[in-house]
């Protein structure tokens, strides 16, 4: 797999980072080296095995269905940049 | 019973085209708290009174799965007749919107805790099968409220990771009818199981609908546009008839139909593109790292398989069996769980077909009136049995009745007490009438004697003076019977 420019730019767009056109170029030029380096994994043949999802020998933890959270409002909207009383504030985002 | 034919087509000026289309259904998992974190899922709190700092994704916190949210699942898989996964894995599926603090949705991709099954619809041209593609579980993001500010968006996480199951199916729906069926079908299962309310106003049930067209008999599907969000069945219907018909206008100009996402605008009544969601399939899946893979022993599976209730389509099997009811009936009386639970108390203790036949015509017209639940009846079911049982009987009317049932629904009294009470117990004395007809008779001489000359006409007036006489108490066939007899002589 290689990447072009305009991938990059896109990738970029979707985790909302902006990216320097002036380092376009240099970006392109590492994540391509990195990806060719990982890309060497593909040589091993890896049909019969079977994805490896963590490396501790454990099954997913449950929990009983209580309410034990919430009711912490200050706390929560303590950090946001804008908020009020009640809610976070935001710039407008509407359809 | 005739059936009819499947009749729904968008008429252009080449042919007729089919309407193909493919519902994503969000709903609401009914649990006590959210689907990774114990916060409260109660609906109309305080904004952001029920957000823990799992929801509102802060650095840290690592979520853990709500096991009811999972046996809900697992149910409702059931009730679909789905297969059922035991190995499924969660997975982050991402965008940025200031309603997802994440900035990624715990979701499941390829590896889903429900797979294929089906769900039959009663249709007028007969019974059709919809299949499931897929059931997952996935977080609800938060609410965004845009009118309160002029320049700004108000976010309320309370909805924030309340537990979701998205419902695929697939495309086998053709019209905005089947889309009824299948929604109202889907609902019904759903509140059966208790795995969600289905309450349509409060958003527990949505949906994402796929629409495309295609000429009649075409064996391929054409380009479908994805309308986001549409939260009322009314809409849902509106958004795909406006979607098939501009479908059918670009292809019979000759244009593309682009594939994409568009929102209906439930004032205008038209559906439009959502620009903003250009790169909105572009999610970059990946296994949730926070979240080993959901796996389920088979004995739990085969436990919450032996204690689902019995479903609406074995119950109207049952209701027609043992109830004596046609399909018709049938169908509406087990279409909410309530219903039946009230048609069966009443049955129990009354006539069977006639319990079906007033309820389904004056009690239901009485709470729609009302815009009440069958659980909010004013009338009980055991006072509903006996007004039943009166008819059957004989003790009154049916046109007494509809008054008796009037004054149950005014004072919620048994229906005994406002018959004695009211002395509206129906005249069947052979004798009483005999004599009240006598009195008719013998003061009307003059149409006794048109009767006999070959007016017959003239039954039905003798008839409303017994009624009159009476007070619409007399026995009408008790009445038929002896009038006849007296005029003959």
């Amino acid at each position: 797999m290689s990447l072009d420019k305009e991938k990059i730019k896109h990738v970029a767009k979707l985790a909302r980072i902006s990216v320097d056109e002036a380092k376009v170029n240099s970006l392109t030029k590492d994540l391509n080296s990195i990806f060719k380096f990982i890309e060497q994994l593909n040589e091993l043949n890896t049909d019969k095995v079977e994805p490896l999802t963590s490396i501790l020998n454990q099954s997913l933890r449950s929990r009983k269905d209580e309410i034990s959270d919430g009711k912490i409002r200050e706390k929560i909207l303590k950090n946001s940049p804008k908020e009020n009383e009640e809610f976070f504030v935001v710039p407008k985002v509407v359809e | 019973m005739s059936k009819e034919k499947f009749d729904y087509f968008i008429k252009g000026e080449k042919g007729k085209y089919e309407v193909v289309i493919g519902l994503e259904v969000h709903a609401q998992v009914s649990s006590k708290s959210k689907l990774f974190s114990g916060s409260s899922t109660k609906f109309g709190a305080d904004p952001n009174n029920q957000v823990s700092l799992i929801d509102s994704a802060f650095p840290g916190m690592l979520p853990v799965i709500n096991e009811e949210c999972v046996k809900q699942a697992v149910r409702t898989g059931l009730g679909l007749n789905a297969k059922i996964n035991n190995y499924s894995v969660f997975d982050r599926k991402n965008y940025f919107y200031a309603d997802l603090p994440q900035g990624y949705q715990i979701s499941q991709y390829k590896n889903p805790i429900v797979g294929e099954g089906k769900v039959l619809l009663d249709m007028p041209y007969g019974s059709k099968e919809i299949g499931i593609e897929r059931l997952h579980l996935e977080q609800d993001a938060g609410k965004s409220i845009h009118d309160m500010d002029p320049s700004n968006t108000y976010v309320d996480l309370n909805r924030s990771g309340i537990a979701l199951m998205e419902i695929v199916s697939k495309p086998d729906l053709r019209s905005p009818d089947e889309v009824n069926a299948y929604i109202k079908k889907l609902r019904s299962i759903m509140r059966y199981l208790g795995t969600c309310d289905g309450n349509m106003q409060e958003g527990s049930l949505r949906a994402d609908v796929n629409v495309s067209v295609r000429k009649e008999g075409d064996k391929n599907f054409g380009t479908r546009c994805e309308i986001k969000n549409v939260n009322s069945i009314k809409f849902m219907q509106m958004a795909i008839e406006y979607e098939a018909t501009r479908q059918v206008e670009l292809i019979e100009n000759g244009k593309e139909i682009d594939q994409e996402t568009r929102l209906f605008d439930t004032k205008k009544n038209e559906t439009r593109s959502m620009r903003s969601k250009e790169d909105a399939h572009d999610y970059r899946y990946f296994p949730d790292p926070d979240l080993l893979p959901l796996k389920l022993e088979q004995k739990l599976i085969d436990d919450l398989k032996i204690s689902l209730p019995e479903l609406p389509d074995k119950k109207k099997e049952r209701f027609i069996k043992e109830y004596g009811l046609n399909a018709y009936e049938a169908n509406i009386l087990v279409s909410e769980k309530e219903i039946s639970d009230y048609y069966e108390e009443v049955a129990k203790l009354s006539d069977k077909k006639l319990a079906a036949t007033w309820m389904m015509g004056d009690l239901f017209a009485m709470l729609n009136d009302k815009g009440l639940d069958i659980s909010k009846s004013p009338i009980s079911a055991k006072n509903f049995a006996e007004l039943v049982q009166s008819i059957k009987t004989g003790e009154i009317s049916g046109r007494i009745a509809k008054e008796v049932f009037e004054i149950m629904v005014e004072s919620g009294d048994n229906p005994k007490k406002i018959i004695e009470s009211k002395g509206m117990k129906q005249q069947s004395d052979p004798k009483e009438l005999e004599k009240m007809i006598n009195e008719i008779l013998s003061k009307n001489k003059d149409k006794v004697d048109q009767y006999k000359a070959g007016k017959e006409k003239l039954f039905g007036f003798f008839v409303g003076q017994v009624m009159k006489l009476s007070g619409g108490k007399a026995n009408p066939q008790l009445t038929n019977e002896i009038l006849k007899k007296l005029l003959k002589g």
